[in-house]
């Protein structure tokens, strides 16, 4: 006969929730398991039944280096600050894509899973998080045109490289925050789906990625940088580059990423409750 | 030291929803305008109110306000205990709160108010093939739908092959699931669950999928499931299925809880109270009714042989049904007709005036027709009436239960052998004959 339990058996109270919940961590570990198994599931059947597979993680974003450097490296001539256009756009545009990609499928993670939300138990926190762990894979793969790139340009790093996982968990860290924001209203308010293409197009345009940002004339510099991704992106620049960081146009987005982190965790939880019910 | 050995603990849970309501229609082109430009506000409050119910409680000096038009309570003030290794069913009609009570306590969906005390880890098994994904394999799937469910890589790493087995789809299992029947695909998500050591199990209706054998396999694996002194809450419209793996259960109605206790007990109870009583002596208010009303029944029953009223015929004797009713008017070619319906609700058989190839003149005022039954062919059970009556012109009433009795023990053939109610739907009159090359024997039955 089986032996129920134990001395301690684990204890759960429900009850009505209510006002604002900090996230419980030591839940999300006894869940890693499954967390796992989301993100692998995500990953693979994003490519399921097409012939290129991975590839076309590298696909996407080498057509968008094309076609930016000759439409703003050749035909406007977009000023680069002395770096030859090809290598600027890729720096730029492989994490780009990974947040994009991370931000979109964030912000519907809660309505195309709204199957299993009605049906199963987890942490809801696995909903939103799953897609920005998962499209890192695409970004490691991705980041192969990237080391061609810079080898060809025979780029000699510094040690401005050690700063790259500061860039790295930035990145991270703002898909994220802005994954849980944008997932909590979604299943409240599906017009999310609609602004998000609208917004990611708009939000390229308003970081440093096809343009530099030293031609944003100087007044603006700490509004323009108070955009967390302006920081990520100038920064991966330089540390793979060689070149000094800007720390005028990283610090402003540091302190807006962190924002959006806690306050995303903070509002996700807070809504978490009734997201059965408004489904 | 006590041990507590409370497993489920609910004390006062109630859970409300709100419901749409028909959106308003105007007349006025002004108007459409209008509500056109604040439709945004309109729906940004409408989406905010589907979880905020503020304007339902009591107001601000305590009193209590009318409750919003558009809010039902799934469930209201239920409280129960559950020990540690029971194993209660869960029972009740569409909509009476008990997939609402589940999810609660799954954890899927918080109460409105009240709390509940778990002790153990809970599994829930809400449906089958949670987080299956088609374009996965069968094995994909199996270790996705067991890591949902609650088991940690190990755990089914050890188990895979056991699960594998028991589904019976091991030749598949590299298949993309997109390729498996339905059949494949419920077997297989099933086997997943069935192998589950949740240490307190919660179950909603998945037995109500597969084909017979599969079914049969399931109810097989659940007793096991229950016999090793695991604590299980199980919902299920199959009565058959609770009263063989639950000895009690408790039955839900509109949100509350009405009865609970041994499982038989309960579900007598519950099949009671799915024929709603009738006045059966007096049918002018009667909640359901069709018709033009020219002729309208005013009462019906049954009479046994000796003219005395009955809800109580017996099997095998005559029987008489009484339609009493009024005519407003003179009315010619009338067809009298009624349906007997049993417990499950399938019309066991119909008797009209018209099956006599005549009809009857009906002269204005009050009156009565009377159907003869020489033997009523129906076993044991609860049956209800519903009568009707047309003329050339159309219909004239038709009301949807208009009494209803139980039939009692009979004595149908005459012999104490009465075949169970789950096999015969209506009695026939039958013999008997066994031919060999020794000699013919021959049995009659009812004579």
């Amino acid at each position: 006969m089986h032996k129920s339990g134990t001395e301690n058996p684990q204890v759960t109270v429900i009850k009505p929730q209510s006002g604002w919940q900090v996230i419980n961590f030591r839940e999300l570990s006894e869940y890693k398991d499954l967390f796992l198994f989301l993100v692998w599931r995500d990953i693979k059947i994003l490519y399921a039944q097409t012939i290129l597979g991975f590839a076309w993680a590298t696909l996407n974003p080498l057509l968008q280096i094309i076609i930016f450097t000759f439409v703003f490296g050749r035909v406007a001539r977009v000023q680069t600050d002395g770096i030859p256009y090809v290598l600027f756009s890729t720096v730029a545009i492989i994490p780009w894509t990974y947040m994009s990609e991370a931000m979109i499928q964030s912000s519907q993670s809660l309505v195309q899973g709204q199957q299993m939300l009605g049906k199963v138990y987890f942490p809801r926190l696995l909903f939103p998080i799953t897609p920005v762990l998962a499209r890192l894979v695409d970004f490691g793969i991705s980041i192969l045109i990237l080391l061609l790139v810079v080898v060809y340009y025979r780029v000699v790093p510094t040690w401005n490289l050690m700063l790259f996982p500061l860039f790295f968990v930035s990145m991270v860290g703002i898909s994220a925050g802005v994954g849980m924001w944008l997932s909590a209203m979604a299943i409240r308010f599906r017009d999310v789906k609609f602004a998000m293409q609208f917004i990611v197009r708009m939000l390229m345009y308003s970081a440093p990625i096809v343009y530099s940002a030293s031609s944003i004339p100087k007044t603006y510099r700490v509004i323009y940088s108070v955009n967390p991704i302006v920081g990520v992106i100038e920064g991966l620049r330089s540390c793979l580059l060689g070149r000094p960081v800007p720390w005028e146009y990283v610090w402003p987005g540091m302190v807006t990423a962190l924002l959006v982190l806690i306050t995303g965790a903070l509002y996700f939880k807070r809504m978490e409750r009734i997201f059965v019910d408004v489904i | 030291m006590k041990t507590d050995d409370t497993a489920i603990k609910v004390e006062n849970i109630s859970k409300c929803y709100r419901i749409g309501l028909k959106e308003k229609i105007h007349d006025s082109f002004g108007r459409t305008i209008i509500d056109f430009i604040k439709a945004p506000l309109d729906n940004y409050r409408k989406y905010r109110s589907l979880y905020n119910f503020d304007d339902t409680g009591p107001d601000s000096d305590g009193h209590p306000r009318p409750g919003a038009c558009d809010v039902i309570w799934a469930l209201r003030d239920v409280s129960m205990e559950v020990k540690r290794g029971q194993v209660i069913g869960i029972i009740g009609r569409n909509g009476a709160g008990k997939s609402t009570l589940l999810k609660i306590l799954s954890r899927i969906t918080d109460p409105t108010t009240g709390w509940a005390r778990i002790r153990g880890k809970v599994s829930s098994l809400l449906e089958v093939g949670t987080g299956f994904h088609p374009e996965l394999t069968g094995r994909e799937n199996v270790y996705l739908n067991s890591a949902i469910l609650g088991m940690k890589k190990k755990v089914i790493d050890r188990k895979f092959d056991q699960i594998v087995g028991f589904s019976g789809v091991e030749k598949f299992i590299d298949t993309p699931v997109k390729r498996y029947s339905s059949g494949m695909k419920v077997r297989l998500a099933f086997s997943v669950a069935a192998h589950l050591e949740p240490e307190i199990l919660v179950i909603d209706e998945v037995l109500a999928v597969g084909d017979a054998e599969f079914q049969n396999k399931c109810l097989g694996k659940m007793h096991n499931i229950t016999q090793r002194g695991r604590t299980v809450l199980f919902v299920s419209h199959n009565m058959g299925a609770i009263i063989q793996l639950c000895p009690t259960s408790i039955l839900l109605e509109d949100g509350g809880i009405v009865a609970g206790g041994p499982s038989k007990e309960v579900i007598d109870q519950y099949l009671s109270s799915i024929f709603r009583p009738v006045d059966s002596a007096d049918l002018r208010n009667t909640p359901i009714r069709d018709g033009d009303g020219r002729l309208q029944f005013t009462a019906a029953c049954l009479q046994q042989e000796n003219g005395v009223n009955t809800n109580m015929p017996v099997s095998g004797r005559p029987v008489d049904i009484v339609l009493d009713f009024v005519s407003h008017r003179p009315l010619s070619r009338v067809q009298f007709k009624f349906t007997i319906f049993n417990q499950m609700g399938i019309a066991v058989t119909h008797c009209s005036v018209e099956s006599s190839g005549q009809s009857f003149n009906v002269p204005r005022g009050q009156g009565q027709v009377i159907c003869h039954i020489p033997k009523l062919p129906l076993p044991l059970g609860q049956y209800k009436i519903s009568a009707a009556a047309y003329d050339d012109r159309g219909k004239l009433d038709w009301i949807a239960t208009a009494c209803i009795f139980n039939v009692q023990a009979s004595n149908f053939f005459k012999a104490p052998f009465v075949p169970p109610i789950r096999y015969s739907t209506a009695l026939v009159e039958h013999s008997w004959q066994l031919m060999t090359d020794g000699c013919k024997q021959k049995a009659v039955c009812g004579q």
